[in-house]
């Protein structure tokens, strides 16, 4: 196991630096001093600041030698600084990941506790028409735009019923302790959890369905069955445990593509994570920020993807033998 | 003409296909000849804001007294449009650097398809933000920012196609009678590969017309046309007192989609009988 952790973070050395030299080369073709665009001035502020920046960056050496010098900035963390209140970028981003990665993680977690058994559900009453009912609701929830799908439900559960807040993370103007803080941020996570986490609860339905009903033609079911275990039982406990496989994999796969969805989220429900960071540098026109965002978000995918293999390694020891 | 019928005839025999396929063909007509059967500028004021449906304006107005049917049909051009142009465009390059990893193989292969796996990792939407934001948002940014973050799963299949079939005995054959390779790879081995990749790209063009939508909802759009992204953003404004504005649009963008995805379906059961899903 040790063998198969150090091989898996050896392989992510060259990824990460091939996130870092596409924030150069998009750092570069951007409009503008690239030496302006990370000290986060756009032409105003303390010029003594800006020169200083862009020695330690480098920025005044051949094209060759920048390349260098900003990685190494980067692999630090050392993301520059951004044009909202000239703070530094990696900063900004640090107080801000924290409330993201709820977000993501709630809604992962209503995707597979909603997901899962719903497709097992579906896989014992494959071709009947509730295996139907729940097909066609997937397929509406594929098509249903995330962003848009968060205004429809603060509509609903916000204006008309008036039982849900319908932005940001915490109550404005009460002073809470301990457990009712903690309520009331659960109060305000329900809804932008429910929105990103309502498609992978239909991804998981589909994907574990057509898992389940893979595993449940081969031998040993069949052996369970006629050792006389109940259908259910050689579902839920002998069939799901493997199904359950892909989706696993299919978590690391979606990481990038649920963050995505979060900053859209983010924005509808004024969530204070990254995605608000995204709306704000994109109207700030703080380039330095979206790329210190791209390469952290890219990075958090990496690490996911990481720890994915290795829940891999425990749940199918046959893979980390090879 | 036999292989069309043949086609025709198992793409029909799904019916949530052939829907989609009809309800497509209404989206598409409405958008070629729409704006011109109801021809009323999308950006002009024409009435009260915020106006519920009625006979004068079939599906009320916006914030700024704007015709929203009139919104629709000219953003139905738009969304097509990107969805369409960003899908083969990301689908020509998934071709292109798939074709040739699958083909020759090798220190390529290696080379080519790690850097698939790589724009697999970035988070495509951020990718896409940054690229638009940094580029600004003309709709030639906005079609080349969706293809470059969807083209590597065109590749990927275009490599496993590619790799299985340059091993088949016609391909020898080819080999055998001195034909180069692009040759091969164009002529022969192309036509062979296509129907699963078709089907892929066609599933993406429902993705691209998501991307989009989220974009201009950003305010990521080109600011000259009108799309359904930056309809429901403008709503969104008023979603306390007149929510059908931002309703309307978002609910067009999920028949569309949803039409794309029952045709992928349709396409993939019509090509690739023997990958049939359950």
């Amino acid at each position: 196991m040790a063998w198969f952790l150090l091989v898996r973070l050896l392989q992510t050395i060259p990824v990460i630096l091939a996130i870092a030299s596409l924030n150069f080369l998009l750092l570069h073709m951007a409009p503008g001093d690239a030496a302006d665009i990370i000290v986060g001035t756009s032409g105003h502020g303390s010029a003594e600041a800006a020169e200083e920046l862009r020695r330690s960056y480098g920025l005044d050496k051949p094209l060759f030698q920048q390349f260098f010098v900003y990685i190494g900035h980067l692999l630090r963390f050392d993301l520059g600084v951004s044009i909202i209140q000239g703070r530094p970028v990696a900063e900004l981003i640090a107080e801000r990941i924290g409330a993201t990665l709820i977000l993501m993680l709630s809604s992962i977690t209503i995707a597979v506790v909603v997901g899962v058994p719903l497709g097992i559900f579906a896989s014992l009453r494959y071709r009947t028409v509730t295996d139907t009912v729940l097909t066609v609701l997937a397929l509406v929830v594929y098509a249903t735009p995330q962003f848009w799908l968060g205004l429809m439900l603060i509509v609903f559960f916000s204006i008309t019923l008036g039982i849900l807040p319908s932005g940001g993370m915490r109550s404005i103007g009460v002073e809470l302790d301990g457990l009712r803080s903690v309520i009331d941020v659960a109060k305000h996570l329900i809804l932008p959890a429910l929105t990103l986490g309502l498609f992978y609860v239909a991804v998981y339905t589909r994907l574990m369905r057509a898992s389940m009903l893979d595993v449940m033609t081969l031998d040993y079911i069949t052996t369970a069955r006629a050792k006389g275990a109940s259908e259910l039982r050689a579902a839920f406990v002998h069939a799901a445990r493997n199904a359950l496989l892909p989706v696993v994999t299919v978590i690391g796969v979606q990481v990038g593509h649920l963050l995505g969805g979060s900053i859209l989220v983010e924005t509808v429900f004024g969530w204070p994570g990254l995605g608000r960071l995204v709306l704000d540098a994109l109207l700030q026109r703080d380039l330095n920020l979206l790329l210190g965002i791209l390469f952290v978000s890219s990075i958090v995918v990496v690490a996911t993807n990481l720890l994915v293999d290795v829940i891999y390694g425990f749940l199918d020891p046959r893979l980390v033998q090879e | 003409m036999t292989n069309v019928l043949e086609f025709w005839r198992r793409f029909r025999s799904n019916r949530g296909a052939v829907v989609g396929f009809g309800v497509l063909l209404l989206i598409i007509m409405a958008a070629v000849i729409g704006p011109f059967v109801y021809p009323v500028d999308p950006f002009e004021m024409v009435g009260r804001p915020n106006q519920l449906p009625s006979s004068r304006f079939l599906l009320g107005t916006d914030v700024s007294g704007r015709d929203i049917l009139a919104g629709l049909l000219h953003g139905a051009r738009v969304s097509l449009a990107i969805g369409l142009t960003a899908s083969v465009a990301a689908m020509v390059i998934g071709l292109v650097v798939g074709g040739i990893a699958g083909y020759y193989g090798g220190w390529l292969d290696v080379a080519l398809m790690r850097s698939v796996d790589f724009f697999l990792t970035i988070p495509s939407f951020v990718l896409a933000v940054v690229i638009v934001a940094i580029f600004q948002p003309p709709i030639v940014t906005i079609i080349a920012a969706i293809a470059i973050v969807s083209w590597p799963s065109v590749a990927r299949l275009a490599r496993a196609e590619f790799a299985t079939q340059k091993v088949r005995d016609y391909v020898e054959a080819c080999r055998a009678m001195g034909m180069k390779n692009r040759e091969i790879m164009l002529r022969q081995i192309l036509p062979n590969a296509l129907p699963p990749i078709v089907v892929v790209s066609s599933l993406m063009v429902a993705t691209a017309i998501l991307t989009e939508a989220g974009l201009s909802f950003l305010g990521l759009g080109d600011p000259n046309i009108i799309s359904w992204g930056y309809m429901i953003g403008v709503g969104r404004t008023v979603l306390r007192s007149a929510w059908w504005v931002s309703a309307i649009p978002g609910v067009t963008i999920l028949i569309t989609v949803l039409a794309v995805n029952l045709v992928g379906e349709g396409l993939n059961e019509a090509l690739n009988p023997r990958m049939r899903q359950r």
